[in-house]
Order: structure tokens, then C-alpha cells, then sequence
């Protein structure tokens, strides 16, 4: 679709890594700002798209995502068990538990367990952009596991 | 508690069979031998003489009060060893039976964790814990009746049996639900003492009947027993005729001296007794197939049992649970000998059994005994039981209902001493032809010891019943405890020789003519149809399958402008209806905004009107953007960062989507071409758009509890560690939803995937189809 070498460039390069940070720092954010899994996979998501819209495939770090359908089960599996986790040490399911940690450098750092559910909702987001435009853009040929049959 | 832990252990076997001895199912046999010899053993030894009843809860849902509550008193202790006993001698015939059979894993495993389920519905001391091991045994023996699942007939049985165990089920758990609602409890023995009386103790006792009457194929749900014996032979012996069927007249037992008294119990109990007892009698008497006789005297015993243990008089129960082992005894024999004639000549036919007499002579013999004892001859088992039956009856005082009881019982010993004698009649008779026999014999050479492992269990239900009969006294004695766990009245005794009484009179008579009526029955007549009952389910079923098959071509016939125009109709209807009951929310207090928020107002509704009035579809989908992205300013304006953030990004990624699917579309609106006019689309259109104001502006002053969201601010950080109080909600408060949430994202998503792959396998077979044509 973009011909332009130096636009894909900047995509590839910039766009990707500094789109995947921003999603992951929004996914983290979210507990005490505006921000969350569901945005963070929705900014990821707009990565993808931005990536398919240049005629790319989506990539994390060089390589294509070929199976979005795993990404799904690890997502929902994700969320499924930090909902049942608490269960096993006698808590409601998705009690929250919070442990603080001390890092070198970076100092006192809190840890929320429904950080975990919120990645789960992350991966999902993202997983179904991901499908989405895998399926319903195969005919454009972009994201084709086949040879493309001329109609993009 | 041991006797849990032997529960368990039935359940180890089954998987260890399915799962980890697949190849070496006699392996697991064994195993399953171990462990139903040590669960008897267990039983014996520890619940036989014990001054109180051990008891054991096991807490499952204590809040809702559903717990795992196993109690092994006397009556518990003799279906135990029933259970327990009689599935080692049929798991030990099996062995021989599926010599050379495949399904003997599945068999195994699927035994045993019916032996299991079994045994923990006869320890079970509440509802509850019955109706959890009822709906198992419901299942496995769903699983056993189709074991052989290439056939079809055994399928259909199966399903018919499941079907109607199952609703009988769901019967029995909403009497339950309504017991624990009322009484708060679901123990028998509370339940006895709270002796619970009026219309909701009367709807619950009719719903646990129901529960009994599907479980225990009384009338009129008889029909699905005999279809259930297009399983194996082991398996009908087993679970059709000596255990399972029994849980319906187990929990009768249990719940009769609860509900005994209620109007409806008795009348209700006596006449579907009586009147299983009697079709299943008269079918008994016409069936060719031995085996089939064998399941129709099961459903006419049944309801003898039924009679005994429902009506609710002592002696009537002491006298169930004697007829109740005796039955289980001589019928699980009558079944594994009509196995080993089975196997041996190949058929079941009663014209043509009689050349069994010199193939099987012991066996042979054995069957006789047990023939005997189910018609009550003196000196077996059997006539005791039947004549302490016929004494409990005469001596009830329930007026109608036990006359009713009493003569409905000799007319069904007259018909199963009469199909008794028959298949007696067909045993010593010699057949016309002996030729299949010669022929099957032929290939099929069985060990001794195979042979010998059949004919086993036969003899031993044989000299047992012969065994009980000449101690009558003495098993008689053994039967004071389970029954007077029952009923603490509920102690007699048996005796082999009760002395010159109406009882005994009686009995003369009906086996005189029973016995007549039984030589005389032709051995070849054939019933021309179906079991009327089998006829009906199946009428009932295949309507309800084709009625389902109507309804989902109606409202779901495939058409998208259908689905959303239902959708978006449905959802107008709630909120305008609502509003002419509830009245109109006030427009007060909508003029608020600042200029900001108009303005942007106002493009999304020019927006709004450009999607509805452009041609280009393109063009469409962009101004659709825009209107969410109207919005998602306007969630920004009135402080709601996280909606606008989000509604922004889904708003984004819907456009792409739009214009993926777009590419395989037509520029330009054309024309509807779907059924729905235009005036219809207009019409839905101005619906939506009326409704959903309405709706915004009810909900607007609805509110009548103080918000939840003021406890989420409270609750937030020191709680879930948050400080957005958006997301703990999402991902902590409310996370329940989320997680459904994804599921169906995740769902849709998928369907997305599949639809787009399944049309492009569609499209390419159209393809290699035009291909192949062309070259």
C-alpha cells in the first residue's frame, strides 16, 4: 500500500518498538491512571494496524505473529487463572493480593496481583486485532499465508 | 472415613481402566474385584453390629448448605453389600462374557465408576448427596446401554434412557430446592423429624416421586428399562435389574416415612406400583426374547417393591427389604444365565433356549432355582419374602388405597408366577430345531475355565437363594436392622414355613393358576408393535427435535438485516414500554453544558445525519468514525478519561475493520434487496432513535439507591491497591464481568475466523469443482 521506503522504515523502526512501550506502560498505568489491559491491547492493536495498513505483517521485534489463536488461549488463560489463583489459598476468587518489593535503583515497587488479570485483557485485545485483521484482511493479500491471488 | 475413601477408590479403577490399562482390561477387572471384595469387606466389618450409625460429612457448599453427608446404617449396609457383592460376581462373569471383545476397557471402567456412584448413593444420608450420585448413575448407565455405540438401536435406547432419567432428575432436584427452601434442610433424618406437612411438602414429596418413578421405570415411565437391554448381558444384570434400578425404590425407602402421610403419597405410590406390576407382568408373559422377559418381570417386580416401600406401613417395609434382596439375588442370577445360554447357542429366543439343557446343564439348573424363587415357590427365598408381602398388605389398615395394594399384588404374583413357569416351560421343553445351536457351537470353543467363570455366578445366586430360603429364620433376623433403620416399628421376621394362614392360602391359589396360565402361554408369540411407551417418547422426542429444527429455521434464517432489525426492535420495545408504565424521564437540567460540549454535540449529529444520507459507503463509514469520535470528546469533556481513551481506540480499529470488510462490497449503496422494504428500515430506525433518548433520560433519574461507586472510592486503594478507580473496578470489583467480557470477545473473534475460513474453503472446493468440469 505505502510504496515509501522511508515511511515503512519509520514504522518498522520507531513507531513498533515505541507503540509495543506505550501499550505495555498504559497496561501498567492503569491502576492508578487512565489507562488499563483493554487500552494498552487497543494502543498495541493500533500498531498492528498502522504496520498492516504499510503492507506489513504485524511483527513483535522481527517476527510475524503467526498465531494469533495462541495468543487468545495464553490471554484468556492468563485471566482465568489469576481469577481462580486465590481460590487455592482459601481467598474469593480475584481477591486482589498487593506485595511491595524492593528493586535496586528503581526503589519501592507495588505489585498488584490484578495486574496479571489486567495482562490477561491485554493479550486478548490484542489477539482478536490481531485476528481480525488476519482473516478479514486476507483478501487484501497483505497478512496472506498463501499466495496471494491478485485481488489486493 | 473409610467408606469414603472406598468410594473413592471404585473411582480410581474406572479411570485407571480408561486411562492407564487400556491395553490390559483384566488387569482392571481384577483391581475392580479387589476393590468391590474390600468395600463389602469393609461394610461388613464395620457398620455390621455397631451400636450407632457411623457418619461422615464432608463439607461441599456450606453456605448454601450442600454438603457431602454419608450415614451407613442398616439399610445403607445391606444395598452396600448388594452393590458391592453382586458387582464382583458380575464383573467376574464379564471377564468370561467379553472375552475377545473390545469394549471390555470402556466396560471396566465405566463399571466400576458406576459401582462407585452406586454405593455412594445407598450411604447417602441427605437428598442432596443422593441426587449428585443418582445423576451419575444416570450417566454411566447412559454410557453402558450404548457401549456398543456402532449400533443404532442401542444408541436410541440409550438416549431414551437418559432422557428420561434425567428429567426425572431435574424433577427430583427442584424437590429438593424446594425442601431445603422450606426446611432448610435436606436430611432424611431432620426431614423425619421436622414431619413436614402441607401444599409445598405435597409438590415436593409428587416431584421426588417423579425423581423414584423415572429412576425405577415405574408407569408410566416403564418404557425405557426394557430398551436399556440392548446393552451387554453383565450390564443389564448389573444396573438394570439388580442396583440402579433400585435407587428410585432407595429413595422411596428413605422418604416414605417422611412424606408417608401426606395426601397424595400413598395413592400415588400404590397405583403406579400396581399398575407397573401388572403391563410389566402381562409383557413378561408375551416377550420371545428371554432377556426381554427378564426386563419386564424387572419392571413388574419394581413395582412390587414400589408398593412395599411406598405405602408406609413397618411390616410392608420390612417386607421390602427382604423382597428387595431376594430380587436382587434371583434376578441378577436369571439375567447371567440367560448370558451363558446366549453365549453359548447364540440365542435368547424362549422357542428355542431349550437346548441349553445339554450344552449348560448346571447352569441350566441354576436358572431354574432362580425361576423359582421369583415365582415364590417353597422352599426358596422368594416365597418368603412373597408371603411376608401378602401378610404386611392384609394386616395395613389404608382402606381403599390397600385393598387396592393388597389385590393389585396377587394378580401381579399370579402373572409372575405365569411368566415364571413359561421360561421355565421353555427350559426343559426340547426345541423344534437344534440346528443354530450345532452351527454356533461349532466355531465358538470356549476354556473350561471361561466356562466355568459364567456358569459361576449363576450357581452361586442359585444356592444362594435356596440358601436364604431354608435360613429364613435366620436371614430374617439380618434384615431387623435395615429395616428398622427405615422405620423403627419396622422389625418381624421371616420364616420358611409361616403355618396355615390367609396369606399362605392365597399364595396356593396364585401359583395354581399362575402355574397354569404359564404352561399354557405359547412360547412363540410375537408382539406385533413397539412398546407403547417407546412409541410415545419417540413421537414426543422427534417433535420436540423437529419442532426445535422449525423454531431456529424461523429465527435464525440467515439473512444480517433480519438479526439486526429483531435486535434493535427488541431493544426498543424495553425501554418504550417501560416508559409508558413508569412515565417519561424529565428534559430538566439538559441544557448544562458548557459551549464546548454543544459544539461538539452538534458535529456529531450533523455526522450522524451525513451517514444516514451519503451514497458512498466509504464516505458512510468515516462520518461513523466520527461520530465516535464526537463522543469519545465528549466522555473527555465530562471527565471520563478512561471511556474516552477507549472509545477513541475501539473507534479507530472499527473504522479499519469497516474498510476490510468494505473492499469486498459495492461503492455505493444500492437498493435494499433483502425482504425488508424501506419503509420497514425507516420505521426500525426512528424506533432505535425514539427508545434509546427515552432510555438515556429515564436512567438518568432512576436512580434510587445511593451509587455504588461511592463504596468503589472508598474501597479502592486500600482494598485492590488502585488509585483509577475505572480500572480496579474492571479488573477487581467487577472483574466477574471482565472476564466474561473477554470470553465473549474471545468468542466472537473466533467466529470471525472460522466464518472467513470457512467461506474461503467453500470457495476454493466451488473452484476445483469448476476445474475438474472444465479440464
Amino acid at each position: 500500500m505505502i510504496k515509501s521506503k522511508i515511511l515503512e522504515e519509520l514504522i518498522d523502526r520507531w513507531l513498533t518498538k515505541v507503540g509495543t512501550l506505550v501499550a505495555i506502560f498504559i497496561t501498567f498505568r492503569g491502576h492508578n491512571a487512565p489507562g488499563g489491559g483493554f487500552a494498552g491491547g487497543l494502543i498495541l492493536g493500533a500498531v498492528f494496524v498502522l504496520q498492516y495498513l504499510a503492507g506489513q505483517q504485524p511483527t513483535i521485534r522481527r517476527k510475524p505473529i503467526l498465531n494469533p489463536e495462541r495468543l487468545l488461549g495464553f490471554g484468556l488463560l492468563l485471566a482465568l487463572v489469576t481469577t481462580a489463583a486465590p481460590l487455592f489459598v482459601g481467598g474469593a476468587p480475584l481477591e486482589s493480593y498487593i506485595w511491595s518489593i524492593t528493586l535496586p535503583q528503581i526503589g519501592k515497587v507495588k505489585i498488584v496481583s490484578s495486574t496479571f488479570f489486567d495482562f490477561g485483557v491485554f493479550f486478548v485485545v490484542v489477539a482478536v486485532v490481531l485476528l481480525v485483521l488476519t482473516f478479514l484482511g486476507t483478501r487484501g493479500g497483505a497478512i496472506s499465508h498463501e499466495p496471494t491471488d491478485g485481488v489486493g | 472415613m473409610v467408606f469414603f475413601a472406598a468410594v473413592v477408590a471404585h473411582f480410581a479403577v474406572a479411570v485407571l481402566a480408561l486411562i492407564g490399562l487400556r491395553r490390559r482390561p483384566v488387569i482392571a477387572a481384577c483391581a475392580g474385584l479387589v476393590v468391590l471384595a474390600g468395600t463389602a469387606l469393609v461394610v461388613a466389618t464395620q457398620a455390621i453390629g455397631a451400636t450407632s450409625a457411623p457418619r461422615k460429612t464432608i463439607e461441599w457448599l456450606p453456605l448454601l448448605g450442600f454438603n457431602f453427608t454419608f450415614q451407613v446404617d442398616g439399610f445403607a449396609v445391606v444395598m452396600a453389600l448388594l452393590v458391592s457383592l453382586l458387582g464382583f460376581g458380575v464383573l467376574a462373569f464379564s471377564i468370561a462374557y467379553f472375552e475377545h471383545d473390545a469394549t471390555f476397557t470402556r466396560f471396566v471402567g465405566l463399571f466400576m465408576a458406576f459401582a462407585g456412584s452406586m454405593t455412594g448413593l445407598v450411604l447417602a444420608e441427605d437428598l442432596f448427596t443422593m441426587f449428585i450420585f443418582w445423576e451419575l448413575t444416570s450417566v454411566w448407565s447412559f454410557l453402558l446401554i450404548g457401549l456398543h455405540d456402532k449400533s443404532e438401536v442401542a444408541r436410541r435406547s440409550a438416549v431414551r434412557a437418559l432422557l428420561t432419567t434425567g428429567a426425572g432428575g431435574l424433577c427430583m432436584l427442584v424437590g429438593i430446592g424446594l425442601l431445603q427452601n422450606q426446611f432448610d434442610t435436606t436430611s432424611f433424618a431432620q426431614l423425619r423429624d421436622l414431619a413436614p406437612t402441607g401444599t409445598m411438602a405435597s409438590v415436593a414429596a409428587s416431584l421426588l416421586l417423579l425423581g423414584a418413578f423415572t429412576k425405577s421405570a415405574q408407569f408410566p415411565f416403564h418404557f425405557w428399562l426394557p430398551g436399556a437391554m440392548a446393552a451387554p448381558t453383565p450390564v443389564s444384570a448389573y444396573l438394570h435389574s439388580a442396583t440402579m434400578v433400585k435407587a428410585g425404590i432407595v429413595l422411596l425407602a428413605r422418604t416414605a416415612p417422611i412424606f408417608g402421610d401426606t395426601g397424595v403419597w400413598r395413592w400415588w405410590v400404590v397405583l403406579a406400583g400396581v399398575i407397573t406390576m401388572l403391563i410389566g407382568g402381562w409383557r413378561a408373559l408375551r416377550e420371545t426374547d428371554a432377556k426381554l422377559v427378564l426386563a419386564h418381570s424387572t419392571v413388574s417386580q419394581l413395582g412390587l417393591l414400589t408398593v412395599l416401600f411406598g405405602i408406609g406401613s413397618p411390616y410392608a417395609t420390612y417386607a421390602g427389604v427382604a423382597h428387595l434382596v431376594a430380587h436382587a439375588i434371583f434376578k441378577a442370577g436369571l439375567f447371567l444365565g440367560v448370558g451363558v445360554i446366549d453365549h453359548e447357542l447364540g440365542t435368547r429366543d424362549v422357542s428355542k433356549i431349550g437346548a441349553a439343557r445339554r450344552a449348560v446343564p448346571v447352569s441350566v439348573v441354576a436358572i431354574g432355582a432362580c425361576l423359582l424363587s421369583m415365582a415364590g415357590i417353597i422352599p426358596l427365598f422368594g416365597f418368603a419374602t412373597k408371603e411376608k408381602a401378602l401378610v404386611a398388605l392384609l394386616d395395613a389398615e389404608f382402606g381403599l388405597v390397600g385393598s387396592i395394594a393388597l389385590w393389585g399384588i396377587v394378580a401381579g404374583s399370579v402373572l409372575s408366577v405365569a411368566y415364571s413357569v413359561r421360561l421355565l416351560h421353555a427350559l426343559v421343553r426340547t426345541p423344534n430345531d437344534s440346528a443354530s445351536h450345532d452351527q454356533h457351537h461349532a466355531h465358538h470353543e470356549a476354556s473350561v475355565l471361561m466356562r466355568s467363570t459364567l456358569a459361576a455366578p449363576v450357581v452361586v445366586a442359585a444356592v444362594v437363594s435356596l440358601g436364604f430360603g431354608f435360613a429364613a429364620s435366620t436371614v430374617g433376623s439380618w434384615l431387623v436392622s435395615p429395616s428398622s433403620a427405615l422405620d423403627v416399628k419396622a422389625v418381624s421376621k421371616l420364616a420358611l414355613w409361616p403355618g396355615i394362614n390367609d396369606a399362605l392360602l392365597i399364595s396356593f391359589v396364585v401359583i395354581a393358576i399362575g402355574a397354569v396360565i404359564g404352561w399354557k402361554a405359547p412360547l412363540e408369540s410375537k408382539l406385533a408393535q413397539q412398546p407403547r411407551g417407546e412409541r410415545v417418547f419417540d413421537v414426543v422426542y422427534d417433535s420436540t427435535i423437529a419442532g426445535a429444527k422449525r423454531i431456529t429455521a424461523v429465527i435464525q434464517p440467515g439473512s444480517l438485516p433480519i438479526y439486526v432489525g429483531i435486535t434493535l426492535l427488541l431493544v426498543s420495545i424495553a425501554p418504550i414500554s417501560a416508559a409508558f408504565v413508569d412515565g417519561f424521564g424529565s428534559l430538566s437540567g439538559l441544557t448544562s453544558g458548557t459551549a464546548l460540549e454543544a459544539s461538539v454535540s452538534i458535529i456529531a449529529i450533523v455526522m450522524a445525519i451525513g451517514v444516514a444520507v451519503l451514497q458512498s459507503r466509504f464516505t458512510g463509514a468515516m462520518f461513523l468514525g466520527g461520530v465516535g469520535y464526537a463522543i469519545a470528546a465528549l466522555f473527555a469533556l465530562r471527565g471520563a478519561p478512561d471511556l474516552a481513551v477507549t472509545q477513541l481506540l475501539v473507534e479507530t480499529l472499527t473504522i479499519v475493520v469497516f474498510l476490510l470488510a468494505l473492499r469486498a462490497m459495492t461503492r455505493i449503496t444500492t437498493r435494499p434487496v433483502s425482504r425488508f422494504p424501506q419503509i420497514t428500515r425507516m420505521f426500525i430506525a426512528a424506533t432505535v432513535g425514539i427508545a434509546i433518548p427515552l432510555l438515556a433520560l429515564a436512567a438518568r433519574d432512576a436512580r434510587t439507591a445511593p451509587s455504588a461507586s461511592q463504596d468503589y472510592f472508598a474501597r479502592s486503594v486500600d482494598e485492590a491497591g488502585g488509585r483509577n478507580v475505572v480500572n480496579v473496578i474492571l479488573v477487581d470489583f467487577r472483574g466477574f464481568d471482565t472476564m466474561g467480557e473477554i470470553v465473549v470477545l474471545a468468542i466472537a473473534a473466533l467466529g470471525v475466523a472460522n466464518l472467513v475460513r470457512a467461506a474461503e474453503q467453500h470457495r476454493r472446493a466451488a473452484i476445483s469443482v469448476k476445474e475438474v468440469a472444465g479440464s
